[in-house]
This record gives structure tokens, sequence and C-alpha cells, in this order.
């Protein structure tokens, strides 16, 4: 099993010969579409994020014609809105020695050497084309005083090669790709379905030839013909129930793709972000992320001994360990997340946690605001602080933030190949939702890249080769696969009303998510997660035997959409912890306390695990079957990632 | 300030119920214990876990990312969208912003462009199609020079963000008396007339845009500043008085 021997079944298509040119080539090598014949072809386009918009936008603007589905009121409003921080790219504006072999460099390594070479060189290609096709949107990044663009170093990097727009880099972004999105459904290109949840895949002989919809507001149910599936639905944070993530962020169109032939890869790589404001109370239903540039500015400590109660301005210098600082000098306070947050975890471990809870440590910028003057550090962090201060009651000018690990985005997803295919043809993954580019570990600014990486312009490129490649005849909504999707869609919603018990979903979920957290969260081990295993399938049981579903399936019924995503968590967790238990090495946001160095940092294994586990859906109550797909590093040498 | 985690307020609140768009609806009274350091959106969650609790249904709200970007929460409380703090959407509004023994009014944006679709969810999809109206640049995605070749003075890509910065929640509507959305217009058409990238299709976007408005039915400016007040992201009616001289300018250019 733990072998890095690769199984037949997935094929990555990593094109041969030089890794420079390897994207250029393939592209060539892709059958075209005469723009005249576009127009006969339907996408189908779930999920409007950055991967989705951008997607869909491009899609339509080549002529082909596209429907979009979301779960919000509008396509503007999906989780890519979030992320604060920016957006990497290779452009080398600063001339401090970036390169689109730097980008990839310190991406796969940041991935800790378990992402495709080939995937990731092509991200760091296509990063400079993003960022020249939003400005050309007129997407108002941020700017120096000569009128041209901005960058900022951030999260592990050490050059300036972040783009950002204040603290709403990602909201800029996803607007740009949702006016782009808009003009297209001006031009009548795009339909747009909102308040719409893909609840199946429909499966015609093998290939991905439709969807089945719930209309979250009539409950009713539809069905939607296509020639290709894109699949663009975000991570699954949620499964943890506290997360960074929006409140609707859910599996259910991964899980349902998975169960109708695509594979799922990597699920045990989940982010923790080091910089989130601690959970208050009981009652916490999300938690709020403050953006790592923090860290460009902020120091990051604890008291030097156990239980030291004092205030922190109080407590002087000599009493502090700045323990990133100290344990890595070169990189300090700037280590990529999953060093940051583990850390702060052993720190809390040892008793040394700040805050009512003990579980939170201080991001300090005492210092920076000495050194640069108040009025520098507000127009740098301004609305990050002003966040912080309404969420805490806390003035961060006055007495350090207090700050702790939340999960953040998720590196595993579907299975996809070099042409974002899934192992059902036909189905695409995009953006969060794909496993491809992150390897175990995503750096900061770099989610954004490929999000519109994959839907700018990689999807458009090997859809139309899927289109042209494949003899797709129209499949009516009237066959047979489309009355089985959708009937048993149906019975699944309507077992959810039935159950009739005595638990609500919310309180479901919160168990799912303590079981994830405590067991598959930022330090796992074999006997917690196999006794964890064994936990999540009786909550399973237990939900489809007590939760308490109460209206009806006829109208708008948040607690229903609820149930129906929550279902899937619980059986997509066993999948997680299942992964989590074969990787017997650490890497990443995978830490398992049996691997790691005497000094307590992650121990890869790459003899034994320098792959990609792909995992097979087999059936109702089957075991899933893994696979393995091997990696190579022809161009990166794989090394022990040292921040030290 | 700080988290006062034993202190409790025993609140009454009055929540508008609607089944439908054509049910009339009416206002709900439920009591609760809240902490002050809850979001007024987890103080809702405990109002619903207790009804369900007790075999009622919850009530259907809106709300996503909790950390006030998407802009998918809204809510009128005591009279005041997105409730009484400034620039703070609902999500982002603590229950410490109250005191014990309050009572508080929780009603949907009301609008007629806004129709109720459950309790306190509405339906603004008419905002989507007034950015369908013209709200973009129309470049298609490829190989667009160079990022930088477009310098931007920082005084206007600035000016440019603060008006990018709207999240199309709505609460402008619901705050006008005229339920106007000449802010939420306004931003757009400002963000993108700041921009060199916006000159080429100047005049045909403040046309479209505002007869868009129009179209579904949000009613005039007549100059409140109730927008701005309520606005969660701070947006300026400099940017009203911008889009009027852009209309202004277009409707002479075009005749």
């Amino acid at each position: 099993m733990s072998s890095n021997h690769a199984s037949p079944m997935l094929d990555s298509k990593i094109p041969s010969g030089n890794l420079k040119d390897a994207w250029t080539n393939h592209k060539f090598n892709l059958p075209l579409i005469n723009p005249a014949n576009r127009r006969k072809f339907k996408i189908l386009v779930v999920g409007t994020g950055l991967a989705g918009s951008s997607a869909a936008a491009t899609l339509a603007e080549m002529g082909y014609e596209v429907q979009t589905f979301c779960i919000q009121d509008s396509p503007r409003r999906a989780h890519s809105i979030a992320a604060q921080g920016g957006i990497n790219a290779a452009k080398n504006y600063k001339g401090d020695g970036d390169s689109v072999h730097r980008l990839f460099y310190d991406t796969v390594k940041g991935g800790d050497y378990r992402a495709r070479e080939h995937n990731v060189h092509r991200l760091a290609e296509v990063s400079v084309d993003i960022i020249d096709q939003c400005v050309a949107q007129g997407v108002p990044f941020a700017r120096e005083y000569g009128g041209l663009l901005d960058t900022r170093s951030f999260g592990g990097a050490q050059v300036s090669r972040t783009f950002y727009a204040r603290g709403q880099t990602g909201q800029q972004l996803l607007l740009g790709a949702y006016s782009a999105l808009m003009r297209q459904v001006s031009a009548g290109k795009v339909h747009v379905k909102t308040r719409c949840e893909m609840v199946d895949v429909v499966n015609v002989d093998g290939v991905a030839r439709g969807i089945i919809t719930r209309d979250l507001v009539t409950g009713a149910f539809e069905r939607h013909s296509g020639d290709a599936v894109l699949l663009c639905t975000g991570g699954y944070g949620n499964a943890f129930y506290l997360s960074t993530n929006a409140k609707t962020c859910n599996v259910t169109a991964a899980w349902r793709a998975h169960k109708r032939g695509a594979f799922f890869a990597n699920p045990c790589y989940t982010q923790i972000h080091p910089t989130c404001i601690p959970v208050s109370g009981d009652y916490q239903s999300k938690l709020t992320l403050m953006s790592e540039s923090l860290r460009n500015d902020g120091r990051v400590w604890v008291p030097e001994t156990k239980g030291d109660k004092r205030l922190p301005s109080t407590i002087p210098e000599s009493e502090r360990d700045y323990y990133l600082e100290r344990r890595y000098p070169s990189f300090g306070n700037l280590v990529p997340r999953d060093v940051a947050s583990r850390n702060a975890k052993s720190v809390c471990d040892e008793g040394r946690g700040v805050g009512p809870t003990g579980l939170s440590v201080y991001l300090d910028f005492a210092d920076a605001i000495a050194r640069d003057g108040r009025s520098t550090i507000e127009a740098r962090y301004g609305n990050l602080f002003q966040m912080y201060q309404r969420i805490t009651g806390e003035d961060p000018y006055s007495e350090p933030m207090r700050i702790f690990p939340a999960v953040h985005y998720t590196m595993g997803g579907l299975w996809v190949d070099y042409n974002l295919e899934s192992t059902l043809p036909g189905l695409f993954v995009l953006g969060e939702a794909n496993f491809s580019d992150h390897g175990s570990n995503r750096l900061g600014a770099s989610a954004l890249m490929q999000g519109l990486a994959d839907g700018y312009y990689v999807a458009p490129a090997t859809v139309t080769a899927h289109l042209a490649g494949r003899k797709l005849e129209r499949i009516p909504t009237s066959h047979d696969a489309f009355g089985e999707a959708e009937a048993s869609s149906r019975a699944r919603f309507d077992k959810l009303l039935n159950v009739n018990g005595s638990r609500s979903v919310d309180q479901m979920h919160r168990a799912l998510g303590q079981l994830n957290w405590d067991n598959c969260g930022m330090a796992r081990t074999k006997e917690g997660l196999e006794k964890a295993l064994k936990q999540v399938v009786q909550l399973r049981e237990e939900f489809w035997g007590d939760v308490k579903v109460l209206g009806d399936g006829r109208s708008l019924n948040q607690a229903l959409e609820h149930a129906g995503r929550v279902a899937d968590f619980m059986e997509f967790s066993e999948l997680m912890m299942r992964d989590a238990l074969v990787r017997e090495e650490s890497c990443g946001g995978h830490f398992r306390e049996e691997h790691q160095t005497e000094d307590g940092e992650a121990k890869r294994d790459d003899d034994k695990f320098c792959h990609v586990t792909a995992w097979e859906h087999k059936g109702k109550d089957q075991p899933h079957q893994q696979h393995n797909e091997a990696l190579s590093f022809e161009n990166v040498k794989l090394t022990t990632r040292s921040y030290k | 300030m700080g988290g006062h985690s034993d202190e409790i307020l025993h609140l009454t609140l009055n929540i508008w119920r609607q089944s439908g768009a054509d049910d009339p609806g009416e206002f709900e009274t439920h009591t609760i214990d809240a902490s002050p350091s809850m979001s007024f959106l987890e103080m809702l969650d405990v109002v619903n876990e207790n009804l369900q609790e007790d075999g009622r249904e919850a009530v259907a709200f809106d709300h996503d990312c909790r950390e006030g970007i998407c802009g998918m929460c809204s809510l009128v409380i005591n009279g005041k969208p997105h409730g009484p703090e400034s620039e703070t959407t609902t999500c982002q509004l603590h229950m410490r912003s109250f005191s014990d023994g309050d009572v508080i009014w929780i009603e949907p944006f009301r609008a007629k462009a806004f129709p109720v679709l459950r309790d306190l969810i509405i339906d603004r999809s008419p905002l989507d199609r007034i950015i369908q109206a013209g709200g973009f640049v129309s470049i298609n995605t490829g190989a667009p020079q160079d990022a930088n070749a477009i310098p931007i003075a920082k005084e206007n890509a600035d000016l440019a963000m603060d008006a990018a910065a709207c999240i199309g929640c709505g609460a402008c509507v619901a705050a006008c008396p005229n339920a106007a959305a000449m802010l939420f217009t306004a931003a757009k058409v400002s963000q993108l007339a700041l921009l060199p990238q916006g000159e080429p299709e100047r005049e045909g976007r403040v046309i479209g845009m505002v007869e868009q408005m129009e179209t579904e039915g949000f009613g005039h400016c007549t100059n409140h500043y109730d927008c701005m007040a309520a606005c969660p992201k701070g947006i300026s009616t400099d940017n009203i008085a911008r889009m009027n001289r852009e209309y202004l300018r277009a409707s002479v250019l075009s005749r």
C-alpha cells in the first residue's frame, strides 16, 4: 500500500520534454474548435468564485454556451471574495531577483515536494498574464506614487511578488471576474442560476454529461445536460465546523462527483492558518482570519514561563519568547503557514498560551509602531486592526493581538490530470476543489493565483480539447441516467426530512467538527485516527437516526440545505481520516506525531510517500480503493524544508 | 472593553416572519439570553437552535462569510440597515453593542425592487442586472499589455479602490427613503470613470446602468445621504456626484 508504485488508472498526461516549454507545446498540440462551431457546445460551470467566474466568462467569450450555478444570491458572493492578502506573480517589478523559475521553485518547496512539477511551473508561467488581465479589467491594485503597481513580500517569500488591493484582494479579483461574467450575461452567452445547489453529476456511459440541481428557493430539482461539467466549488474546510470558510462552503459537489467516478486525492492535506482570531465561546459559528501580511510587521511571542497571566505590556522583554524568531532566525515571523501553526500549537501545549482559554499567542505591533509610526501601520493594516477590534473588543494599537491557528484551506481535492480533467471524463475540476498545485502546504497568495490560472488560462484550452476530441452526442435530459440521478437526489432529501430525530443539524455538524479537529487537525496519530474512524462511522449512524430537520422540501429551507451538506461531510470525513492514517510521514499540513525529527520538525519519507494518494469510491458500504500517482522531481532537488 | 464573558444580556427580539412573497408577514416575539461577545448572527443561531428544539422552523436569514465582505447578510435592526454601528455589516456586529433589557426589532431590507423570499431573505438580483448593463470593461481574456504599461496616479487608484470596496449588500437601498440604488450604481460607475481602462465605454456605461436602475423599480436620489450613513464600507456620496456628472456629460455627448 504505502509504496510509490503508480496506479495505471491515474494518467497524469504530463507533457514530455523540457519543463519550460511544456505548457506552450501542450497547448499547441491540443485540438481547437472553429469559432463558428463553438456555439454548438454547452458547458456547465458549478461555483462562481475566482475559478468558476473566470472560466465561465472566458469560455463564453470564446463562443461556447455557458450556464453557471451558485448557491449564493449572486455570483459575486463566492468565498474567494474573502481572500485578503494578495496574489503572487513572477513579474519581478521590484527587481529583487524574482522569476518564473523562482516562483515555481518556491511553490514546489513550500508544498513540501508533494505537488507535480509541471502543474506548478505552468501556474508560475501564467501568473504574469493574470496580473495583466486583471489590470486591464480595471481591478484597482495598490499603486506606488509613480503610478506603477505596488507589491509586497508575503507569507514566507523572500522576494516581493505579491500584488494586492488593500486587504481586499480576493474581493477585487472576484469582482473583476464577476464583471467579465456579467458582460457575457448581457451578451446572452452565459445564463446564470443563483440560489441553486448541484446535488449530483450525471454520468452517461462513463462521461460527465450533466448535473442535477436543487433550487434553494422553490426546492425544485432540475436536470441540466451539457458537453462538459466544470466543478469550481472550493474546499472542504467546513468538515471541521469551525474554519475561516464561509458558512455555506461545502464538499457536496465534489463528493457527489466522487461517488460518480471522480477520484479524491490527498484529502488529509488541510491547511491550518496561523493568524486567526481565537475562539471566544461555545456559540462560535466561524473563525476569522487576519491576513498573514500582519506577520511582516507583527512579532509573535508567548511568555517565557508557563501560566504567566500578567498583562502583556507588563511582561519585560527578557521574559518573552519570540519563538519563531528564536527557532527560525532566517525566516523569523515569516515562516510558512504550517510551520507557524504547529509552533503555536506546541507553545500552547506547553502551557504558555495566553488569553482566557490559554489557546492563543500574541502578535505584537509595538515595535513596528515605535519604528514606523502609528500612521504607517494604520495605512498598512488599518482595516484588519479595525476588524480585530470589532470582533474582540480589544484595541490592537495599544495591546498585542491574540491569534490562534484555524482551518483555512484544503490542498486536497478531486484528482485531476494536467488538463484539470478528473477520472470521470468530461468533468473538469478547478481551483481549490482540485488537488493539483499546492502539494501538502499552500503558500500565501497562491490560491488566488491558482483559481484564476485554472479559470482564465488552463481550462479554456483543455476543455476545448475535450469538446474537439470526443464525439459528444446531445444527451436529452429524459435519458435514464438523468432520471436515476434525480430520483436518488430526491430520495436523499426526503430521507433527511423523514428522520424526525432530536438533534439539530448544527449540533451534529459541531460534533463532527470537533472529532476532525481533535484527531485530524494540526497533529495526527495512528491511535487517534483509528479511534476517530470508528467514532465517525458511529456519528454518521446517529445522524441518519436522530437528526431533526423541520419544514418541507418544497420551499426555502436552510436547515434542509445544511443537512444535505453535513451528510456529505460525514462520509467525506471518514476518507480524510483514512488518508491521514495511510500517509505514514509528516509533510506540509499533514503532521503525524510519529514522524518528526528530534527538534519537532516534520519528517518526510520520500522513499515511500513521494506520491499522490487518490481514492476510488467502490460503491455503498464498500471500502475505498487506494491508487497512487508517483511524483517525480527532475528540476527541483528534494531537500528537507528548512526555514532556520 | 474586553470579553465580559460572565455578563449576560436579557433581550426581547421582534423578528419578521413571512412564509413567502405572497404572505403579508408579521413580527414574532422571542426572548433570549446573549453573551456580549457573540456576533449578532450567532445570537440568531441560538434563537434558531431554541426554535428547532421546540419543533418550530428556524428563522431564515441570509449570511455566508460572516466576516463582512461577501455582502450576503442584510437585516434592518432597530430601523437601521446592518444595525447601530457605523461601517459594520450585520455579521460583524457584536452583542456588546446592545444593553441588558434591550428590545430589538429585526426586519428584512425593505424596497419594492427587493421582494421578500422568506422571513428575512430578499431577492437582490436587480443589483446583478445593473452591473450587466455596463459595470465592466469590455476586454476578453487573452494577452493584454503589461500591467505597468497603464500607469495610474495613486490618488485616482485610491479613489477607485474606495468606490470598488462596495460589497453589493443593498443597505443603501434599504436606507434610502426613495429606495434608490444610486450609491450602489455610482460606486461602480465611479470606479471605472476614475481609471483609464473605463474610458472607452464611459458614456454607454453610465447611461445603461442608470436606465437599468430605473427599469428595476428603484427610486430617485433626493440627497438624503442615508445611504452613506448605512453603507458598511463607507462608500461616499461623492460617487453619486461623480455619477451625476458622468451622466450629464454622457447625455450631452450622445446628442
